[in-house]
């Protein structure tokens, strides 16, 4: 009989829902046993169900989610030992993904082929997947040829402005110098976008065999990943990687016996949004502040110490070893119009099942959203989809039927941004949303240029205006004409992009602003000052638990008497209605 | 100079050497050199950078500029256990303003401040990357997911008992 193995998803999330001491329990279960093979793997892109096991015998899996220590021991106990399958926890069954709670049978996976799959930390894993295979095949192609691949395949960058691969490593290949380099960019800063960091904690080897044709592509001997220091265990695996390609020469001198050598390092960020932007990544990198500057010229032509540069984002290059081993027709395969391949979204918000999901670029966002994740998480109403982060737009209902690539996106005022989706329902105060966004740009903006210093400040007062009820109705056309001033007048793409939140949720969710102006009601209720929290007295009973709860002692009243909340002490936090066991508190 | 000040400023001259040696002659360090100052003394102290800037012949006024404009430098002491609340959009959308405050509340401090013993350092971050299980705070590296006012306050809590 076969090994059965036992994996454990251990990427950031997981860990975060607590999969270590489900590890732990495993180990210790499983100490001693050689029919069993215990194993750490990287994300499947089921967050929502972590923390997740995968029992697979005889090439046959099935996983389990929302598994807590008793959970874990009886996996051995009854599933690896007497093949009893435990159908409460069940997530994926052996026909792939049946289980009527979770589907990924509308995903297509090329950047995520590993993720989940194999242990990061084990190179050999990655070996038997075919990898590196794609990096022979690349060198013993001519530079031209290997770049007119990733052209015809297709592919766009992943990073959010959606220009064309092949047409960047060509301007980088025709620059003339002794020294280039190949940066990947792996700062993902879009505030809810996480996709990077799996395929970072994931399969870090498809970077660096992405990375390592490009560099051979482009004539660059050096590359480096600008990683975010927010994302310890990506730089961690990455490390273990990086050695490990060295050590098998995937990566150094004459690789692969060949005259080709390109070697990788790793630059950490320091916490600034802005860094995300190539030239300021550029400056980062050289340890400056991370200001950006005009272009041209553009990184191609002086990038890194002034060298010809190639900046790619982490899922662009995560696409590479695919298309040269499958081929450009296989990947310009999938996909509508000028969006080729798949793209990876992070689903976050309002949904039932937040994650990764990877599908074919055109899919309507209405499939992303309702059948791959699931629809709105306890059966609220969906009110926006917001696409893009702080440089993208806030989607309603009506647009739901848009397909997922770039042009289309685009048309709609949002952008597609890096891929993250942040779902919202009746509950997300849309004014609220644009004021987020706008004091994340106005904390991140570097201060170079007044457009984006001064104008995102004026418009983030006249939000937080509107959202005191202190706003007039001549708020909004004043809020859009600062708008388009900023995007015209901003140097770069952080300043160009930001009034993008203000401008879509002006045109779709107009009313609510109107709403918050001229009826001085937050309709979502979030907007603390247009809120108000009053307990029933037909409702109450006296238990006092709202008194004793409340945090700044804004609830008086006498035990089994009506208690009363005084408007002028209370913050507004919410904690007295959750405690009240009569739901006798509501929010006017 | 005092001789006890004296003798602190050797120490730290003494703490600080390993780093000036690594950068020496490097090109473009700032950034890892500032964050190795801050891995060794805690936090961007002014002696410090003055002289590793000394050491290596950089501009003091450089290398106080990037430490300013980057947000995982502290210019001040941080507490014994920093908790970075998220502070994203899928948290923010999630509800993590309202934790946030409670979190003030129960430590008596704003964001980016210490607790007057030493215990703990609130930060907020952009995004942890765990935005699934929004919301989200990392304590010392560590992620805690799936949180609601209470459950944070709880979760500093046995980082307090666990000390
Ligand atoms: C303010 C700002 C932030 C950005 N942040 C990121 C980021 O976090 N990750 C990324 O890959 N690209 C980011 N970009 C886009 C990069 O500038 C660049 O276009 C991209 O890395 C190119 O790679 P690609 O062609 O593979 O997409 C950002 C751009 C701007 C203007
Ligand atoms: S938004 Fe909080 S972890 Fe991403």
């Amino acid at each position: 009989m076969d090994k059965t193995i036992v994996k454990v998803g251990l990427a950031s999330c997981g860990v975060a829902a607590g999969a270590v001491p489900i590890y732990e329990t495993l180990r210790k279960v499983l100490e001693g046993r050689s029919d069993v093979e215990l194993k750490k793997v990287g994300c499947i892109g089921l967050c929502y169900m972590e923390p997740i096991v995968e029992v697979e015998r005889n090439g046959v899996s099935i996983a389990y989610g929302k598994v807590d220590s008793d959970v874990a021991k009886r996996i051995v106990s009854e599933h690896v030992d007497q093949g009893k399958i435990l159908e409460e926890n069940l997530i994926l069954n052996p026909e792939g993904f049946a289980c009527e709670n979770v589907r990924i049978d509308k995903q297509v996976r090329i950047v995520l082929r590993n993720s989940g799959v194999i242990d990061p930390e084990k190179i050999d894993e990655y070996l038997a997947r075919d990898g590196y295979r794609a990096l022979e095949k690349a060198l013993a192609m001519k530079e031209p040829d290997l770049i007119e691949e990733v052209t015809k395949s297709g592919l766009r960058g992943r990073g959010g402005a959606g220009f064309p691969t092949g047409v960047k490593w060509k301007l980088a290949r025709q620059s003339q110098s002794d020294k280039k380099y190949f940066v990947c960019n792996a700062d993902e800063g879009d505030p809810g976008a996480f996709m990077d960091r799996s395929v970072l904690e994931s399969d870090p080897h498809s970077v660096l065999e992405g990375m390592a044709i490009g560099g051979y592509a482009i004539g660059a001997d050096e590359g480096i990943i600008y990683c975010r220091a927010e994302y310890p265990l990506a730089i961690k695996h990455l490390n273990v990687a990086l050695e490990q390609a060295r050590e098998r020469g995937f990566l150094g001198k004459n690789i692969l016996g060949t005259s080709f050598s390109f070697d990788i390092h790793i630059k950490e960020g320091a916490g600034a949004f802005v860094c995300g932007e190539e030239t300021a990544m550029i400056a980062s990198i050289e340890g400056k502040r991370g200001m950006p500057r005009p272009r041209p010229p553009f990184p191609a032509q002086s990038g890194v110490f002034g060298k010809p540069t190639n900046i790619n984002n982490v899922e662009t290059i995560a696409n590479i070893p695919w298309i040269i081993l499958n081929g450009a027709d296989a990947f310009a395969a999938m996909g509508v119009g000028r969006s080729r391949g798949t793209k990876v979204f992070a689903l976050a918000g309002k949904i039932k099942k937040g994650g990764l999901a990877e599908v074919a670029m055109g899919m309507p966002l209405r499939e992303v959203i309702f059948d791959v994740a699931g629809g709105i998480a306890d059966d609220k109403k969906f009110k926006a989809v917001q696409l893009g982060g702080p440089s993208g737009g806030c989607l309603p209902e009506s647009l739901l039927d848009t397909p997922v690539d770039y042009e289309s996106i685009n048309a709609t005022g949002a952008i597609m941004g890096s891929g993250g989706m942040v779902v919202m329902d009746e509950t997300t105060c849309i004014v609220d949303v644009a004021k987020f966004f706008l004091s994340f740009v106005q904390k991140e903006s570097c201060g170079k240029c007044p457009f984006c210093r001064i104008g995102t400040k004026r418009m983030l007062e006249i939000l937080e205006r509107i959202s005191n009820g202190q706003g007039k109705m001549e708020d909004l056309d004043l809020l859009q004409e600062l708008a388009l001033q900023v995007k015209e007048g901003s140097l770069c793409g952080l300043g160009q992009t930001a009034p993008n939140p203000v401008l879509t949720t002006l045109k779709y969710f107009r009313d609510e602003y109107e709403a918050h102006i001229r009826d001085k009601k937050c309709p979502a209720k979030v907007c603390t000052k247009l809120i108000h929290y009053v307990i029933d007295p037909q409702k109450c009973i006296g238990c006092t638990k709202c008194a004793r709860n409340c945090p700044v002692s804004a609830i008086t009243g006498e035990v089994k008497k009506a208690h009363m909340i005084h408007d002028d002490i209370c913050i507004r936090c919410g904690l007295c209605r959750k405690v009240c066991p009569v739901q006798a508190i509501s929010v006017e | 100079m005092s001789p006890v000040a004296q003798k602190g400023l050797d120490s730290l001259e003494a703490k600080l050497e390993p780093i000036v040696t690594r950068y020496r002659g490097k090109k473009g360090v700032a950034i890892p050199l500032l964050a190795d100052i801050q891995k060794t003394v805690g936090y961007i102290a002014e002696e410090a950078v003055d002289y590793v800037a000394r050491e290596l012949d950089l501009p003091a006024a450089e290398l106080f500029g990037v430490a300013t404009f980057y947000a995982m430098f502290r210019m001040r002491p941080e507490g014994k256990h920093v908790v970075r609340l998220c502070r994203g959009t899928a948290c923010h959308v999630q509800g993590s303003a309202r934790i946030g405050e409670q979190l003030q509340r129960h430590l008596g401090v704003s964001e980016g401040e210490t607790t007057s013993d030493g215990v703990f350092s609130l930060q907020y971050v952009a995004c942890l990357g765990c935005c699934s299980l929004a919301p989200v705070m990392m304590v010392d590296g560590e992620v805690h997911g799936r949180l609601t006012p209470e459950k944070a306050v709880d979760v500093l809590e046995s980082y307090r008992t666990r000390d």
